[in-house]
């Protein structure tokens, strides 16, 4: 992406200084160390460590302390995983395959997408070790790993997209992060510092730019078969077993698809809270709102396409493994949960959605709140259900082991991964300008120069 | 004053130090003279022992590991206890040659249960953990319900080796399936991909806790137990190492249990001890295996339950608490 003539003189204007000492008020001003903050992060820190808590309960009592047992041994912790894995692709979606088809509206979210990518990649590492039974034997995983193993798949590709995706939330902000540091004088000296070692004697030459972007160009491709990855190989710890409602050659699409579900409904929040919040109505404007409320309803339909393969097929074969699961899901006991989460999270915001009035930012909000909360039950009721009925019968075993339900601590320790998330997305978002400002200068710049042109 | 006092004091530290040295020599002399003693006694005594031994002619023949035949005497015999290494290695390789095969015979169990309770005592495990289940099965309503004890089916294309992340359950040449508690990460991957449902978990401290202080873990018995790691039926290997039928074979009333060695084709029966070719008890009765459609091939066979020796009795099931 070799910046043209004319690109060149937009970076040289004066238009554009004067736009860059507009932009980064308005965005740097959230950029600091106040009560709030503090207020914030220690109700955070006294939760978590509450939660906390009860990891160490677990740990020393084992796992009989949450709700698995023999029948069902994978419940909300891996229901949770899942959903991270999940959450986390949007950033993908938003960066990549928005971003080189060349949509230019997603520049103020895409630091948003990645922050969010960021935030429950590097939690989801963390889920898996609260569901070991030895968590003190992770090191086996490097010592004995078996390349046969999906484990071992998922624990490298996930490790690699977190870190993909942390460089592209890093990267594209080094221009921001030269234009900040002379900027926020009056914040603490070690941000001061920080910004000025994270920038890297940034210059704001032609050969920089020509360089960084063509690294984020680079990363931004290389990302999507990785984001791809991630979430095919977690469906996979499901998909290669032969257990009823697992043994599905979908499972990979199945889980992407849903994946940018949960993705686009968090980014939204996100929006919505650091547009009220930040104060950003004029860069996080309705249009946007507009905009990727048509990219859930494209997601939403997608998924719900899966839906159908996914339900419908084995559903009108109903082999024997696959009746069971699919009666318990329909009409049994999950019924209230299977058909609220598709419905109230799935088809019917589809539909509120086709109407403009739906898509100004506080209804999209409460769709999307609807929308997050079914994608981790949906995980829920991914994991939980086909594990209730193997088989073989299940005799012989205290009568609490037929049915799965979490117990208090399991549902604390899960706790505890949203609020590291929460924290992560909280420091990476007030300690670093949220959204891009060199990129929104720009691209604003450009925008009224155009305007000058054809007028 | 000072001179004198200075003259003075350097002659005593002459006196001393010649004072010393002697006393160095005289210490010195002991030394050597008690160690000579002490020495000698020793030798003395071993000479005495070993004169006694050779006089009493309490010698015994043993055979070496190179097959030798060497005679020692009877008091330097120590039972051979192998180290966790020793277990741990021997463990993974399985014993050599053999192709151990169960045949289950459904028309002879009348769920009298005590295979499970053999294994269960073997390994250590609460009333409602298993290695071995009895389960009552009933294809449709029109065909007779039947009592099934159900093992882990050990097999040869085994979907639980497949998923383990670490290789901590494993198959070994003797066609058993094992799993290492010193390994196991307790992912639980494998209980996933086990369409057999064989495998259990130690969701809490396992029941002998305090019995198992100081044990050396052995692979091919799961004990000690492990909290937070897997566990599921071995063929009782540990058995098998010494020529023994495992717990559950032996242990039913019913003759319900075949275990054998498929090279060798012949199974014997735990119960009748008869020994019967294995191919011929596999076609004379129609054997086939659990879900054979899913291409797992399981090393255990089971033969119908038809004309059964036995009525099958309603609420066969047992209702279990759980206890710590």
């Amino acid at each position: 992406m070799k910046p043209d003539k004319m690109e060149e003189s937009i970076i040289t204007s004066e238009r554009y200084i004067k736009k860059i000492d507009s932009v980064s008020s308005d965005i740097l001003r959230n950029v600091r160390i106040n009560r709030g903050f503090i207020l914030w992060m220690g109700f955070l820190s006294v939760a978590l460590a509450a939660t906390l808590f009860a990891y160490t309960i677990q740990l020393k009592e084992g796992l009989i302390v949450t709700g698995l047992r023999d029948v069902t041994s994978w419940g909300i912790y891996i229901a949770n995983f899942v959903f991270f894995v999940a959450t986390s692709l949007v950033g993908m979606l938003i960066s990549s395959v928005l971003g080189l088809s060349g949509a230019k509206w997603i520049k103020p979210i895409a630091r948003i997408a990645e922050i969010i990518a960021v935030a429950f990649a590097a939690v989801a590492g963390l889920v898996i070790i609260s569901d070991m039974g030895r968590p003190d034997r992770l090191p086996n995983v490097f010592l004995f790993g078996r390349v046969q193993s999906p484990i071992l798949w998922d624990v490298t590709v996930v490790t690699t997209y977190f870190f993909v995706s942390l460089l592209l939330w890093f990267l594209p902000m080094i221009p921001d992060l030269a234009i900040s540091r002379s900027r926020i004088s009056d914040r603490p000296k070690f941000l001061i510092k920080a910004y000025e070692i994270l920038s890297f004697n940034w210059i704001d030459h032609k050969k920089q730019y020509e360089i960084l972007n063509q690294a984020v160009r680079v990363l931004l491709i290389l990302i999507i078969p990785l984001a791809f990855a991630i979430h095919t190989v977690t469906s996979w710890l499901f998909a290669v077993t032969p257990r009823g409602g697992w043994d599905s050659s979908i499972f990979g699409p199945y889980f992407i698809s849903g994946a940018f579900v949960s993705g686009t409904s968090a980014v939204i929040i996100a929006m919505y809270f650091f547009r009220v919040n930040y104060k950003l109505q004029k860069y996080l404007t309705e249009d946007h709102f507009e905009k990727i409320a048509r990219v859930l309803v494209l997601v939403s339909i997608i998924y719900i396409y899966f839906n159908i393969n996914e339900f419908l097929v084995p559903g009108y074969k109903l082999k024997s493994i696959d009746a069971v699961h699919l009666k318990e899901l329909f009409s049994g006991h999950y019924a209230p949960l299977f058909w609220s989460v598709q419905l109230l999270g799935l088809v019917i915001p589809v539909i509120l959605l086709l109407f403009r009035r739906m898509r100004k930012p506080f209804p999209l909000l409460i769709i999307s709140g609807f929308v997050l909360m079914a994608s981790w039950l949906k995980r829920f009721i991914i994991v939980v259900p086909p594990q209730a009925h193997p088989f073989l019968p299940v005799q012989n075993v205290p009568a609490e082991w037929l049915v799965y339900k979490p117990t208090l601590i399991e549902s604390a320790v899960t706790t505890a991964s949203l609020i590291l998330v929460i924290m992560i997305i909280t420091i990476l978002s007030k300690l670093f300008p949220v959204l891009p400002i060199q990129e929104i200068a720009e691209e604003e710049t450009r925008a009224e120069a155009e305007q000058l042109n054809s007028n | 004053m000072s001179e004198k006092k200075n003259k003075k004091s350097s002659e005593d530290s002459k006196i001393d130090e010649a004072l010393e040295s002697s006393r160095r020599d005289f210490l010195k002399k002991v030394g050597i003279v008690g160690a000579a003693s002490v020495t000698g006694a020793a030798a003395v005594y071993s000479g005495y022992r070993y004169e006694k031994s050779k006089s009493t002619g309490d010698t015994i023949k043993v055979l070496t590991e190179d097959n030798r035949l060497v005679e020692i005497p009877k008091d330097q015999v120590k039972d051979y206890k192998p180290g966790l290494k020793v277990l741990q290695t021997r463990g993974r390789e399985g014993i050599n040659g053999k192709r151990w095969v169960m045949v289950i015979d459904l028309s002879r169990c009348r769920n009298a249960r005590k295979c499970v309770n053999a294994c269960q005592g073997a390994h250590y495990l609460r009333p409602y953990e298993y290695h071995i289940n009895t389960l009552v099965m009933q294809e449709s309503v029109n065909t007779p319900a039947y009592y099934m004890p159900k093992t882990c089916q050990h097999c040869d294309n085994p979907p639980c080796v497949s998923v383990c992340p670490v290789d901590a359950t494993f198959k070994r040449q003797d066609g058993i399936v094992l799993i290492d508690n010193e390994r196991c990460i307790g992912c639980r991957f494998c209980m996933a991909a086990c369409p057999y449902s064989a495998r259990m978990f130690h969701w809490q401290e396992p029941l002998s806790k305090e019995a198992d202080k100081g044990k050396e873990y052995n692979i091919e018995l799961n004990v000690p137990q492990k909290k937070g790691t897997i566990s599921k039926c071995l063929f009782s290997a540990d058995r098998l190492r010494e020529d023994v039928l495992p717990y559950c074979v032996s242990a039913c009333p019913n003759g319900v249990f075949y275990f054998g060695d498929e090279n060798e084709n012949a199974v014997t029966n735990g119960t009748t001890k008869e020994t019967v070719s294995l191919s011929e008890l596999l076609e004379k009765n129609g054997a086939y295996r659990l879900m054979a459609e899913l291409g797992t091939k399981p090393r255990v066979y089971y033969l119908p339950p038809k004309n059964r020796l036995f009525k099958f009795e309603k609420g066969a099931e047992t209702d279990y608490k759980e206890t710590t």
